[in-house]
């Protein structure tokens, strides 16, 4: 495993993109990017609410390892998840009730995004230190965002061109998403592959 | 969603299915369809977890209160998951490492929690365990579908059975992310062209050219 910060930081911003080339994150990706401000607050709501979680889940699991009871961890972090998404809820009604507004049920549905919990996880099986896991946190949370801000100016500009009435929604923007993916595919030679 | 009179069976397994008329749980069904065996594994994985949840969750659906519901349900996943967890790797570790992390993300699958919420919440014991076990198998027919036509054209093989012999140069793109971007983007709309043919006749070829002008 790469251990250097630059190398996690690359590794899962560009090289291994949670969303391009992990597929995490989709139910989102797909249904918020069909436009740009939209796109952009959820990309960044998300990073907060993955960078949160991801340090309370840290120290989670070293209290749950202290403790020898590693088979409650997936339901401590779906815990943790689900408050750091209602702290997130919270802040955000208090600084911004518009951007509230618009988010609407898809806050809530943060908790069931698996880039979330997928942070979580990885950290944990990679034996990650603290420093370590916060930047792994941050890069692939901004992945996340890059993704979903990239698709929503593309999908921008197909609603006003000419697609087949079957193609219109999911179909075309997953073949979007395909272009995309092969784009990151690109990366892959960055820092020698995995 | 369903009406009462409706078999909740085929229902999740094909009218309603997860993955090409829900579009639910795209996670997993394109990070594990590369290769068939994974995308059975997978899809068997989810339906025992739904099935355990729906049947429990409709067990206190009149005990719990409107308010922790989301939670409980949550919970009652991660349990059932957890449980799966340990029993895949107890059965098969290659399986286990080629699912890898989205076994344990099952969770945060959005189909269990919609289950949860649009059906069992409201139906019998009975009927909820048939309606997890019809979108679970639906959800694996979804993904054995992708995993099928990414393992032919990708590695020549279905099941790990060679198909074209040993002359076949693979697709490889289709192992990878993008390729299964494109099958779904492909099967979905499959899926819609045959439920709009059902729905109005074949277009006539003055239609067409009317169109195109």
């Amino acid at each position: 495993m790469n251990d250097s910060l630059t190398q996690i930081f690359i590794d899962s911003f560009l090289i291994n993109n949670f969303v391009l080339c992990v597929f995490l994150g989709m139910c989102p990706f797909l249904g918020l990017s069909s436009k740009f401000a939209t796109a952009w607050r959820m990309g960044v709501t998300v990073m907060f609410v993955i960078t949160v979680s991801s340090i309370l889940a840290y120290g989670t699991n070293l209290l749950l390892t202290a403790l020898h009871v590693e088979y409650l961890r997936l339901i401590s972090y779906i815990v943790i998840i689900a408050a750091t998404v209602q702290l997130t809820e919270m802040v955000i009604k208090k600084l911004s009730p518009a951007l509230f507004k618009e988010l609407g049920i898809y806050l809530p549905l943060i908790t069931t995004n698996c880039a979330v919990l997928a942070v979580a996880l990885f950290q944990t099986v990679r034996n990650y230190d603290f420093l370590q896991s916060t930047v792994f946190a941050i890069a692939a949370s901004g992945g996340f965002c890059f993704a979903i801000v990239l698709l929503s100016l593309v999908r921008e500009r197909t609603d006003l061109s000419d697609i087949p009435s079957l193609a219109r929604g999911t179909a075309i923007t997953l073949v979007l998403a395909s272009i995309l993916s092969m784009a990151f595919m690109g990366f892959a030679g960055m820092g020698g592959g995995k | 969603m369903s009406q009462p009179q409706d078999n909740p069976l085929l229902n999740g397994l094909w009218k309603e299915n997860p993955t090409f008329v829900q579009v639910l749980g795209m996670c997993p069904t394109l990070a594990v369809t590369n290769s068939v065996r994974n995308a059975l594994a997978m899809g068997l994985a989810t339906t025992f977890v739904l099935v355990c949840s729906n049947g429990l969750i409709s067990m206190i659906r009149h005990q719990v209160p409107k308010q922790v519901r989301i939670a409980t349900y949550i919970a009652i996943a991660a349990t059932a998951v957890t449980v799966t967890d340990y029993v895949v790797k107890a059965i098969s570790i290659d399986i286990y490492k080629a699912l890898g992390p989205f076994l344990a993300l099952i969770v945060v699958n959005c189909i269990i929690l919609a289950r949860a919420e649009a059906f069992a919440a409201k139906n019998s014991v009975g009927r909820s365990l048939m309606d997890g076990l019809g979108n679970g198998l639906g959800f694996t027919l979804g993904l054995t579908l992708l995993g099928t036509v990414r393992e032919v054209l990708g590695a020549g093989s279905f099941l790990g059975l060679s198909l074209f012999g040993p002359h076949f140069e693979p697709w490889v793109l289709f192992l990878l992310p993008p390729g299964g971007f494109i099958t779904l983007a492909a099967w979905l709309l499959i899926f819609a062209w045959y439920k709009e043919r059902k729905t109005k006749p074949a277009p006539s070829a003055q239609d067409l050219l009317d169109a195109r002008s």
